[in-house]
This record gives C-alpha cells, structure tokens and sequence, in this order.
C-alpha cells in the first residue's frame, strides 16, 4: 500500500496547496507538483513485498510494484514537461485541476496494477479512464479539445460496457470474482460461455490499449488534446493497461492459453501492421506518433502472447523503453509547438540548421522507436521477440520483423525531414526551451542510451519476475 | 410462479444490443448516451440474476452492481459537462458536427 498511500499523500497537498493557497503559493504549484513527485518516485524506488489487503482485494507483487516506478518514471518526465505550459493564460487558471486529475488517474492505474478481484480492477480502470477524458477535455475553449474529449469518453464507456458484460458472464460461470477463485471454478467447468468472457474482456481492454480493430479513436484523441495530455495518454496510460491485460490472462485465464494466444495473434498481426501503414501517410506529427504508438502497443502485445515470466520481464522493460523514447518525442514536439506553434512534419525541415540539439534529441528517439541497434529500443524489441520466439511463436515473430522495416522508413521520414531536406521558406526559428523541459529531455536522452548498455535492468526485472505476481 | 432465469438473460441481451445498435445509428450525443447507458444496465441486471439464482449464498454480485451503477452514475456527469461545453460553443449536439479531426 506505500506506493498508493504517498500518492495520495501528494494529491492531497497539491489539492489543499490549489483550492486554498494564495496567490505566491499558486505560482510555485507546478515546481512543487514536480517535486513532490519525485520524492514520490524515490520514496517506493525500492519494490516491496508481496502482500494483500482487504481481503485479498488488493494484492500486491514485487513486480507489480516496479511497474508503478516505471509508470512513476514517465509521469514525472510528463509532469516536468508540462511546467511551461501550465503557465499558458487558458490552462494559468485550472492547472491545479490538471495536476490533481493527473495524479488521481495515476492513482486509478496503481490500483488495476496490483488487483486481486475484478471489483477492484473495474473501479481502478474506470479511475485511470473518467479523469483522463476531462484532462483530455481541459482546453475547453480549443474545438479540437473537446471534440477529442467526447470522442476519448464515448469510446471508453462503450469499451467498458463490454467489459462489464464479459465480467458478468464470468461472474455467472464462476460465481466469483476474486482471480484466485475464479481461476479454481473455471477449472473445473468449462463452459462456451468462458469464450464470450475472454473475447468481451479482451475487446474491452483492446480499446484501452487501442489494439486494432478497437483504434479508430486513438489518432482522433491524441492530435485532439494538449501535447502534454496525449504523451501522457501515450505511454503511462497504455503501459498500464498492458501490465493489466497481462495480470488477468495470467492469473485469471491461463489454464486455457490457447483461446487467447488465438485471439490475441490476430490482434498483433493486424494492430502493427495497420498502425504501420496508415503512419506513413500522417503530415501531423501528432498523429504521426498516434498511429505509431498503435503499432508499438502490438509489439508489447508480443510479451503477453508468450504467456512466461520471461514475456513479462520483456514486457515491463519494452514499456520502460517506450517511455523513454516516446516522451523524448514528444518533449520535442511539445516545445517546438509552444515556441513556434508547428506541428506539420514539412515544417520540420531544415530544423537541424536552427536548432540542432532538439533535432539530434528527435532523431535519438526515432532511432530508438524504430529498434536501430546502439539504442535502448533496439534491446526492448530483441527481449519481446526473444520470449515470443521462446513460446513458439515464429511466424508471429517474423510478420513483426518484416514491420519493423516498415517503420523504419516511416521513422526516418522525420529524420530526413530535419536533417537532408532544406527547402522551407519559414524554417522554425532558433529557440531555447525552458529550464523543465530541457531537464526532462536530459532524462530521456540517458534513459535511451543507458538503458540498452546497462543489461542489470533486464536482469533486474528477471529476476523480480520470478518472484511472481 | 417463478420466472427462469433465462427470462431475465434474454432481457439483458436485448438490453445490452439495442444499446449498441443505439450507439451506433443515433447521431444526437445524448442519445447516444442513454444508449451507453443501457448497455451498462444490461450488464447489472445480469450480475444481479446471476447472483440471486446461481449463487444466492453470498452477495458479491449485488455489491459489484451498486459499485458499477455508482461508476454510471460519474461518467454521466462528466459526459453530460463535455456536451454542455460542446453545445456552448456550436449550439447542438449532433456528432456530425464533430468532424473536425479526420484521418
């Protein structure tokens, strides 16, 4: 429970800071929400113990717990990254709530992370999901804004319509909803209605994970809502989901991996290669990277489908690294758009005359997105080929391979854009970004370099996940 | 007399699709709203007939069913803000007007 307990402890400050703090209080809120979080991260660095409360309700694991320091990691390079722009004159006076909707959705993440009963699970997907579409919503007078936020809300509650009704069958199967029990009962009664269950569920978290076919929302949201709001919808809240979709099919459903693995083969083949191709034609580079996170969130799929605590390690690592190299991206998109307010990817040519150091920063995270071997991304994409491979799963493993030279090109394309192509009448002007971002690129930049050469983090991971979940 | 349980299922299916099909065809948003809704309700009914019948004994389904409903309840609130917003700047709430960000 540490990890949940400071959390809220953090909320509850910024909350009391922004409802009564004055006026000198309330200009500091965002150096403070960027501390407190980090003495947050460092506090629960350490995993802890497995454990359970109220009941078995909550359950928590070793490797549960690593996987809300890496969700902690990505929040507060997202926090430190949105500093500048909460000083904007229309977020200026509700930045108290985007930090604090922010923070509870995390909260809603930590608890579907570490559940031990669907109650738990459902309440904790439907915090991480609510909020989220009012932080996606938060510029309300910007059209994009909202139309993304309604169209981010209508898709999550019909997805989790499907959820609920998948979970009832299962409660009608089994006729209970802890994991533990429900894994016994379904043992022993083996009903076509167990099919229904895992296909609902599966679709209903396919939505949150935007797996192909369940996408059609997900370029719509991200190049709808503030940068900042969709880096954070782009990695924390689909790692989340992931880790979550994992925990399920492995406690709950993993005496008959075969409806699964079947369904969930599918899925990947289909989710990268049609995030792939549609990529290549994005102009916005939001919805650039909104196809390719598609097309990465079939790559995580592959640590799930092998079903192995080596797929996990995979897993959580391939997220970590997602992180990293995602949020470089969008630290530089975000800044890029604040100072000069493009977002199209012609206009990224020639940037490499006039602002060299954010061009190099791009191209490190697009090397890395695209798995180009010194970089972290490139051993991420090894390890979640290696376990698929371990389970058995060649063809799948080639379909990916052959994709990922797809998204090479696509990858490149932005690369060239900022380094061989010149011709542009209004290249962006040189800049310097505030002091927050550039910190937070920092922080990208040696999690992307590091991460690859530094193997104790794999092993690390190995070893907390056989410890189990 | 009693009622079988599979009265109450088929029930709770046709809830549950006309939800969809509702969500699907309708273009007001608000419509389409209480089609989410019925679909969430389907799914309640369900968890409450499989517990009055199938597991009597203990009320984990009851409880799960007063949680969801509550769930229902705050994502209302929160979409029927986002189409108070939406209607303060275009002046309805057709989702054809929402075509702004297209592939």
């Amino acid at each position: 429970m540490r990890s949940e307990i400071s959390l809220l402890i953090v909320f509850l400050l910024i909350f009391f800071a922004d409802t009564f703090g004055g006026k000198k209080t309330l200009k500091g809120l965002s150096i403070t929400a960027c501390v407190l979080f980090a003495l947050h991260t460092i506090w629960n660095i350490i995993p802890v113990e497995t454990t359970s409360a109220f009941g078995g309700m909550y359950q928590t694991s070793p490797m549960a717990s690593m996987v809300k320091t890496v969700l902690n990691i990505g929040t507060f390079i997202v926090l430190l990254q949105s500093v500048s722009w909460s000083e904007n004159p229309d977020v200026k006076v509700r930045r108290g709530e985007f930090y604090e909707l922010l923070l509870i959705t995390l909260f809603g993440m930590y608890l579907m992370v570490s559940a031990g009963h669907f109650l738990l699970f459902f309440i904790g997907l439907e915090t991480a999901s609510l909020p989220m579409a009012a932080l996606i919503a938060i510029t309300k007078k910007d059209s994009e804004s909202y139309e993304a936020g309604a169209k981010y809300l209508f898709t999550a509650v019909f997805s989790s319509a499907l959820f609920l009704l998948g979970l009832s069958f299962l409660y009608g199967v089994s006729g209970s909803l802890y994991f533990g029990d429900i894994a016994v009962a379904i043992s022993a009664n083996r009903t076509p209605l167990l099919i229904a269950t895992i296909v609902f569920v599966l679709a209903g978290m396919g939505f949150k994970l935007s797996l192909v076919p369940f996408h059609l929302w997900t370029a719509d949201v991200y190049e709808g809502a503030p940068t900042q709001v969709t880096s954070y919808l782009s990695v924390i809240s689909k790692g989340a989901a992931a880790f979550a979709l994992l925990l399920v099919l492995y406690k709950v459903f993993f005496l008959d991996p075969a409806i699964w693995q079947g369904i969930l083969w599918a899925l990947i083949v289909l989710t990268i290669t049609i995030g792939n191709l549609f990529a290549i034609r994005q102009k916005n580079l939001k919805r650039f990277l909104a196809f390719s996170s598609i097309s990465q969130a079939g790559y995580i799929m592959l640590g799930i489908i092998s079903g192995s605590a080596q797929g996990m390690t995979a897993l959580v690592y391939y997220v970590l690294v997602y992180i990293f190299s995602n949020l470089a991206a969008f630290g530089v998109i975000s800044s890029i758009e604040r100072n000069s307010g493009k977002l199209s990817m012609d206009d990224y040519n020639g940037l490499y005359k006039t602002n060299p150091k954010l061009s190099v920063i791009m191209m490190l995270a697009m090397f890395s997105l695209a798995g180009i071997p010194p970089f972290a991304g490139f051993f991420s994409k090894f390890f979640i080929f290696a376990s698929a491979i371990h389970s058995g799963f060649y063809i799948l493993v080639l379909i990916a391979l052959l994709n990922t030279i797809i998204s090479l090109y696509y990858y490149l394309l932005v690369v060239k854009a900022m380094f061989i192509n010149t011709e542009n009448e209004c290249v962006i002007p040189a800049f310097r970004s505030d002091n927050a971002s550039r910190v937070s690129l920092v922080v990208c930049v040696a999690g992307i370099v590091l991460l690859g050469i530094a193997s104790c983090v794999y092993g690390y991971f190995a070893d907390l996940s056989m410890l189990g979940i | 007399m009693e009622i079988p349980m599979i009265a109450y299922l088929v029930v709770s299916t046709i809830m549950f699709f006309a939800g969809v099909y509702g969500f699907v065809t309708r273009k007001n948003m608000l419509a389409m709203l209480i089609s989410l809704e019925l679909m969430l309700n389907a799914a309640d009914i369900n968890f409450v007939v499989f517990n009055r019948y199938l597991f009597p004994e203990a009320l984990e389904g009851f409880f799960f069913t007063l949680f969801a409903i509550g769930i229902a309840a705050a994502e209302t609130a929160l979409a029927i803000a986002i189409i108070i917003n939406i209607f303060r700047h275009i002046r309805n709430v057709d989702v054809h007007n929402l075509d702004k960000m297209k592939y």
